[in-house]
């Protein structure tokens, strides 16, 4: 038990609380006094602070502080002058053509800057970091195109995209699913397949007949792929007798492109992305290696 | 039983000292007060939810994805609230508006990064993208930290309790009508074989064909799709709204 005797402490000289277990009492320190001004001073600053910043709900709204501080204006403040910072680099951009920008050095680099910025932002996840492409997802760095590597195309694809139905002058036109609707039976199909990979060189797999594979070809693929297999970049058609692949040169990819068909797709980037973005991620793209 | 009277106010505390019902009793009144000062006057303040055209609530296929995204923690990583500072305007787009997530039960905005924010993703990427994306992230982003969800799409979606969700939500304010609930299983779907009929509930709801047996996977993809999408920044005013 405790008992309750408010007594002053020899040793200290402090008065206990009157608590006394056993006969070891609480003193009843008082608190630091720089720790008991700190704490009056914060009280100081926060009524400073409601009447500096906004804080308090009244009727019909909530009290504006002195200066109207809000964090919407704050925002928009700090991208105003984000882009008066960038404003002489966007002018001159806005200014110049794609093929004035590449012959400037200094555009050049504003532009690949900018550019560089946006795609790691946007378009590395589907394109890679480097731009190197993934399976489905086309590189960017090498001069073979789907729709085609002049600076025009290229603006052309970003801003449309790609089969990207909610943009109505996107990049269109699909390939047939040649084996799900029945167009071509399984010994076709194999044939056909096997005479794609000899136009780039590849083993005939499972003794396929390459001759009837030419005739089907003729008759089905070259509308699409041209005559000779070296691709349409009007309507996204691959070249077939390069080594590059879109989605891979093995029997099974091939064989799945004919059955299944169908195409990629990339959104299109107008209205996500602003006009002068969108220019010097061309001359980004275009200046990576492969631009035509 | 104290022998020494309190001789100012500020040894009152005694009392609550003494007596655990009083302290309970006194930190309950506390709470309260602090509670009521910060929340209750949010319930009358015009602008704590500003009205913004466009946004709509999710449809049932939606739905069942957003059900999907917190059965799957997703919000661990990502969060779905773009503050208003200049970098993440920058990066991600316009900052959220409350409005945006106001028939979130419960809402996403989250508080952890590990992944980017999500709030405006609807759109970004193709839902082949999210397909490869999802069964494995490292396919397409070869540095990724996120997990596999292969098992997604592999999953046929049970949509047998989507009216029943839709009705409780109603209870709590999301203004899902009869007709809504009523035609939830039909526009599951509609939503999933290219019907546009969906859109006349939900207003621009995009309806993909594929075959109307939607898996789990792409309930989640036309949640993600959704995303960020409802308001027409083109069109909201942000002058009007500064506060
Ligand atoms: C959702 C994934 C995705 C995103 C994001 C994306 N792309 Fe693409 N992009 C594709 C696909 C898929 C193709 C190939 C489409 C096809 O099969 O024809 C493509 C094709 C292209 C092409 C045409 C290549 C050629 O050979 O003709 C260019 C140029 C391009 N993308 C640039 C960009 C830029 C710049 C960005 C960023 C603003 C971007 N892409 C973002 C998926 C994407
Ligand atoms: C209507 C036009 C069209 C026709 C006809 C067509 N294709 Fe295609 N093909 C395309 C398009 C477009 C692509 C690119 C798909 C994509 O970008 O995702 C493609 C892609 C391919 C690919 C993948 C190339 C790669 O780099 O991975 C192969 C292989 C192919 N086609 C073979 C054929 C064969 C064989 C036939 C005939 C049986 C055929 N195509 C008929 C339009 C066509
Ligand atoms: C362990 C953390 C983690 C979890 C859990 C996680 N993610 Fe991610 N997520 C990431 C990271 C990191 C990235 C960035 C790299 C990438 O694109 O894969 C990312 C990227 C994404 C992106 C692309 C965003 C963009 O703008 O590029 C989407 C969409 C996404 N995640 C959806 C999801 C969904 C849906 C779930 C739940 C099923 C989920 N994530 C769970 C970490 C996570």
């Amino acid at each position: 038990m405790s008992t309750h005797n408010i007594k002053v402490d020899d040793h200290t000289g402090t008065a206990t609380t009157g608590h006394e277990w056993d006969g070891i009492a609480e003193l009843n320190t008082p608190l630091p006094r720089w720790w008991l001004w700190t704490f009056y001073a914060c009280i100081l600053w926060a009524i400073g602070y409601w009447i500096v910043y906004p804080a308090w709900p009244i009727p019909g709204g909530f009290t504006k502080g002195m200066f109207g501080w809000s964090s919407r204006n704050e925002v928009a403040q700090n991208v105003a002058e984000l882009q008066q910072l960038r404003a002489p680099g966007v002018a001159k951009l806005q200014a110049a053509s794609v093929a004035d920008i590449e012959k400037n050095p200094e555009l050049l680099a504003i532009a690949r800057q900018h550019g560089g910025a946006a795609f790691a932002n946007n378009c590395a996840p589907c394109h890679g970091a480097g731009a190197q492409g993934a399976i489905g997802y086309p590189n960017l760095n090498d001069d073979d195109w789907l729709w085609g590597g002049k600076s025009a195309d290229i603006q052309q694809t970003i801003e449309h995209g790609i089969r990207w139905d909610a943009d109505k002058d996107t990049r269109s036109g699909a390939m047939p699913s040649f084996g799900k609707d029945g167009t071509l039976k399984a010994d076709e199909i194999k044939n056909v397949v096997q005479y794609v990979r000899s136009l780039s060189g590849l083993p005939n797999e499972g003794g396929a007949d390459l001759a009837k594979g030419k005739q089907i070809f003729a008759d089905n693929c070259a509308a699409c792929h041209g005559a000779e297999g070296k691709g349409t970049q009007e309507m996204g058609a691959p070249n077939l007798t390069d080594k590059i692949w879109l989605y891979g040169s093995d029997t099974a990819t091939i064989t799945n492109r004919v059955v299944n068909g169908g195409g990629g797709q990339m959104p299109a980037w107008t209205g996500r992305l602003d006009p002068v973005t969108i220019k010097a991620l061309t001359v980004y793209v275009h200046t990576l290696g492969g631009g035509k | 039983m104290a022998t020494a009277q309190p001789s100012s106010i500020w040894q009152k505390h005694a009392v609550f000292e003494k007596n655990s019902i009083v302290l309970l009793l006194g930190i309950l009144v506390a709470v309260a007060i602090g509670g009521l000062v910060e929340i209750v006057p949010l319930f009358f303040l015009k602008g704590t939810i500003e009205e913004v055209k466009g946004v709509r609530p999710y449809s049932p296929l939606e739905l069942a994805g957003f059900n999907i995204y917190v059965r799957e923690g997703c919000y661990l990583c990502h969060s779905q609230m773009i503050r208003p500072l200049r970098d993440e305007v920058e990066r991600y787009g316009h900052y959220s508006l409350a409005a945006e997530s106001m028939y979130d039960h419960p809402f996403q905005w989250g508080s952890k990064r590990s992944g980017p924010d999500l709030a405006r993703v609807g759109g970004k990427y193709s839902d082949d993208w999210h397909r490869d994306h999802m069964r494995n992230p490292r396919a397409v982003v070869p540095a990724s930290i996120m997990p596999s969800y292969p098992f997604l799409e592999k999953t046929p979606l049970d949509y047998s309790h989507i009216a029943d969700n839709m009705k409780t939500l109603s209870i709590v304010g999301v203004p899902y009508t009869q007709e809504m609930i009523d035609n939830a299983e039909k526009d599951i779907v509609a939503q999933t074989s290219g019907d546009a009929a969906v859109a006349k509930r939900y207003s621009n709801a995009i309806s993909r064909d594929i075959g109307g047996k939607p898996t789990e996977l792409d309930a989640l993809i036309a949640y993600l799709q959704r995303l960020g999408t409802q308001v027409d920044f083109k069109l909201y005013d942000d002058k009007a709204n500064i506060r």
